[in-house]
């Protein structure tokens, strides 16, 4: 690769990142002619866009949140690896490992190449493809857990602790909060490879996103809803459900539940305290510290950019190394519930 | 380490008591000496290491961390101990190597100023993550998990079978690692030997009175007095202060410490004197400002002096009195007095009544601040520790009602983690605004709370965090003990005990009290 000027194809505004030869932007916050969405979390996706580019999976799920028309000829699909030209850029989509169809965004114009990462981790996950690296002269990653606190320990631990506390009290049930999308289907998926093959129960919320799972191949096993089983049905298994249901009305029709809540934060145990949880387990979605820093030493590119999350920390880091970094104070991307 | 750090990390998270009184039960139970000894003093906030404070640990993490990243990361986290826990590098597989916390004990206390760094840095690089908040907990303090002195004795009592009475006595007079009280619980050794140990003794405690009347041939009658209950002992040249839960509070009244120099064991009320009341007790408010201090400055000496109003004695001259009649400790009590700094220390009178309707006419009558009803005690009763029946009777003053009308809602806590549960309550002041006056979460049936649960969720206006602002609407009728004034409330007010007596659904929010009713009531 030629090493070119500072860019100036690519602008980071508060809204997202636009693609100025493409007139194209990715993630927007708000509804725009033309958008590439790295996935579907909702701080990434959003409603209302005339045309989206994305990975078949990400568009299916945009399509069961809002109605995102998959199949109409205004938007696009493209597998990993695939892509397409637009205004003089080269646009290519590249697994990101954060839940189904994420993808990293290459660009490729005038002899510069610029990977947005969306949101990603480096950690196996069953139920989706594994980060790629690309090589490339500019990398827009997230920093969602961008302090050198935040060490997730190896999933097999955490879940490992879960079928633990399960056995321990067959009288009770086990409630976790994992977000809707990604994190609930990870961590049944990471059950069944545990060997828990037991039917395990979710909310009403949980229910349209598993399937979408498993129509793309995703092993859950059995799941059952809890809103048609009986409270005594429940004693010794494991429930899902949204973060914002724990501490709701509806949890009260489980027997005696122990909240566990799935997520990075939890590694903070006031974090964990003040969402009244009983139960932290520290599985993410996203790249933890290490990650984080292996991937920039790894990618090694000329500049980083910096999206979202402890900024700060990250600059620090790369400042520390010898390493260019900006940060981009994009808006709207706090989805506290779904890291 | 490992199972110390295990069961921190349980009772963080566990909210149930029960729940955690199992574990440490278990924890006792499983542990060898001396490490479970050392581990419930951590507990309980009874070590101290003067060469380890936060700041030694911020300046050792700048060794092996980028000062920027620490400030960043202890400004995420929130608490020093936690930060450097999960900040200090990881050991290699081959190095990790469990210490036992008696090791890290010793280690501790050995080191000085100087050499203390090095000593906790050699600690921490064969811990894991949980580990090293568990040895940074124990040598910085500040555990923060919920495990009173009394919740450990309990603990330990049921872990052993054993009376938690007798556990109480020998606690404070074994220093930690306790093993002689671990040897006694296990059965392997007599009851530690208390002599010369101003040892803590369960206090007697009396039950709420229900019977219409009782014989005043059978019980005296003395005030009921709003302040904390304490138990002074000199022994060994040496005097401690104790409050109800036998949880040492002396460096929080050293003027009473210095103050009592009989070989004597006292039983009484830690009152605050007030200048509004001519030098009587003052209200349990300014009471409450001197306590769970661990050092106390010359001013507040001076202008919240502490005194005790003593109404039991339990020991004199190395003689154990608890055996005697009521009536015999009175006697050496009232002899006893006298010999006592009378700036500190005064005798709690008793009611001279004629007979039960003359008690009901002066309990009633009683306006003094720091009367909270009248106790009955048992002429001819011994001192024994916890409730009995028939012994003592406490006939607290009647409670006093007002309407107020729900102003805020919080959800509670644990089985009521899903319920609005928390009510925060006002009255309208005379440009008709509501002022908050007090706060309940107590008082109703199941049946109610999902009633007002649903009608919070119902008229929610406005939410604060975890806090619902509801519309203006609904009157509580509350009960409260007594209320007094109080520069921290913006109503002036603030009620001791208030519990939701009724949900005056009938009532117009327009017709709940006035703040000026409620100043009236104010002592």
């Amino acid at each position: 690769m030629v090493r070119a000027k500072t860019t100036s194809w690519i602008e980071p505004h508060p809204q997202g990142l636009y693609v100025r030869p493409a007139d194209l932007w990715i993630d927007p916050s708000q509804p725009v002619e033309r958008a590439v969405v790295t996935h579907g979390h909702a701080d990434h996706a959003r409603s209302g866009h005339a045309s989206v580019f994305a990975t078949p999976e990400t568009l299916a799920i945009m399509a069961l949140r809002y109605g995102v028309d998959a199949g109409a000829s205004h938007n696009a699909a493209f597998a990993y690896r695939d892509g397409f030209e637009r205004g003089g850029v080269r646009f290519t989509f590249h697994p990101a490992g954060h839940v189904l169809g994420s993808a990293q965004i290459a660009m490729d114009h005038a002899g510069e190449r610029i990977v947005v990462t969306g949101d990603y981790k480096r950690r196996p996950d069953p139920t989706c493809a594994p980060f790629e690296v690309v090589p490339c002269d500019i990398f827009v990653t997230e920093a969602t857990f961008g302090l050198p606190v935040f060490r997730h320990p190896p999933t097999a631990d955490e879940v490992a602790k879960l079928i633990a506390a399960v056995r321990a009290e067959p009288e009770r049930c086990i409630l976790v909060g994992a977000y809707a999308l990604g994190k609930a289907q990870r961590v049944i998926a990471e059950l069944r490879a545990a060997g828990w093959d037991a039917p395990i129960f979710i909310h009403g919320a949980l229910e349209r996103m598993c399937a979408l799972y498993v129509e793309h191949g995703v092993e859950l096993g059995e799941l059952r809803l809890v809103g048609e089983t009986e409270k005594d049905a429940m004693r010794g298994q494991i429930v899902l459900a949204p973060p914002s249901a724990l501490n709701d009305r509806w949890s009260r029709r489980l027997p005696d539940p122990v909240t566990a809540m799935a997520s990075g934060w939890m590694r903070v145990r006031q974090r964990a305290r003040q969402r009244m949880v009983e139960l932290p387990l520290v599985i993410s979605d996203h790249a933890d510290w290490d990650e984080l820093t292996a991937t920039i030493a790894e990618v090694n590119p000329k500049e980083s950019w910096i999206t979202h999350g402890s900024e700060e920390g990250l600059l620090r880091w790369c400042e520390l190394n010898q390493r260019k970094a900006r940060a981009l104070h994009l808006v709207g991307r706090d989805l506290e519930e779904e890291a | 380490m490992k199972r110390f750090a295990a069961l921190i990390d349980r009772l963080i998270y566990t909210r149930s008591r029960n729940t955690k009184l199992a574990l440490i039960a278990d924890y006792l139970r499983h542990t060898p000496d001396p490490d479970r000894g050392w581990a419930i003093a951590a507990l309980t906030e009874t070590l101290d290491f003067p060469a380890v404070k936060s700041a030694m640990v911020r300046a050792l993490l700048a060794t092996r961390v980028d000062e920027e990243l620490f400030r960043l990361s202890r400004h995420f986290v929130g608490d020093t101990a936690e930060t450097a826990a999960l900040l200090w590098p990881d050991p290699k597989p081959q190095t990790r190597a469990d210490s036992s916390v008696s090791e890290a004990v010793d280690i501790l206390s050995a080191a000085t100023r100087a050499d203390a760094p090095l000593a906790l840095a050699g600690l921490l690089d064969r811990l894991d993550a949980e580990g090293r908040y568990a040895l940074l907990k124990l040598a910085l303090g500040g555990m923060r998990v919920g495990v009173s002195a009394r919740l450990a004795k309990q603990a330990f009592a049921q872990a052993f079978d054993v009376p938690v009475d007798d556990v109480e006595e020998v606690w404070h007079a074994i220093p930690p690692p306790y093993a002689p009280i671990f040897a006694w619980g296990e059965g392997r050794a007599a009851r530690p030997d208390l002599a010369d140990i101003p040892f803590f003794r369960p206090f007697m405690l009396a039950h709420p009175l229900e019977a219409e009347s009782v014989d005043l041939s059978d019980y005296a009658a003395e005030w009921k007095w709003d302040g904390i209950r304490v138990q002074i002992v000199h022994g060994g040249g040496e005097t401690r202060i104790y409050s109800r839960g036998g949880e040492e509070i002396s460096a929080a009244f050293p003027e009473l410490v210095a103050a009592f120099d009989q070989d004597a064991v006292i039983d009484g009320e830690l009152l605050v004197r007030g200048d509004a009341q001519g030098g009587e007790a003052a209200s349990f408010n300014v009471l409450q400002q001197r306590l769970g201090r661990k050092t106390v400055s010359k001013k507040m000496l001076a202008e919240s002096p502490a005194f005790v109003r003593v109404y039991d004695l339990l020991a004199l001259d190395g003689t154990d009195l608890r055996g005697l009649p009521w009536q015999e400790r009175r006697h050496r009590l009232e002899a006893f007095v006298p010999r006592l700094t009378a700036s500190h220390f005064d005798l709690s009178q008793v009611i001279d009544a004629g007979d039960w309707n003359d008690l009901a006419t002066r309990r009633a009558g009683a306006r003094d601040v720091a009367i909270e009803g009248v106790m009955l005690k048992r002429r001819d009763a011994p001192y024994v520790p916890g409730r009995r029946a028939g012994l003592w009777y406490k006939w607290k003053r009647d409670p006093l009602t007002a309407d107020c009308v729900m102003m805020y809602a919080q959800r509670g806590n644990g089985r009521r983690a899903s319920f609005y549960s928390d009510y925060t309550f006002g009255c309208w002041n005379d440009a008709g605004e509501l002022l908050p006056v007090g706060k309940a979460y107590s008082g109703f049936t199941d049946e109610e709370l999902k009633w007002l649960d649903n009608f919070v969720r119902n008229h929610t206006i406005a939410r604060f965090g975890p806090v619902r602002e509801v519309e203006k609407m609904l009157v509580l009728e509350v009960v409260f003990d007594s209320i007094h004034l109080s520069k921290r409330h913006k109503s002036g007010l603030a009620m001791r005990f208030p519990r939701i007596l009724r949900i005056r659904r009938d009532k117009p929010a327009e017709e709940a009290d006035r703040l000026a009713t409620l100043h009236a009531m104010a002592t």
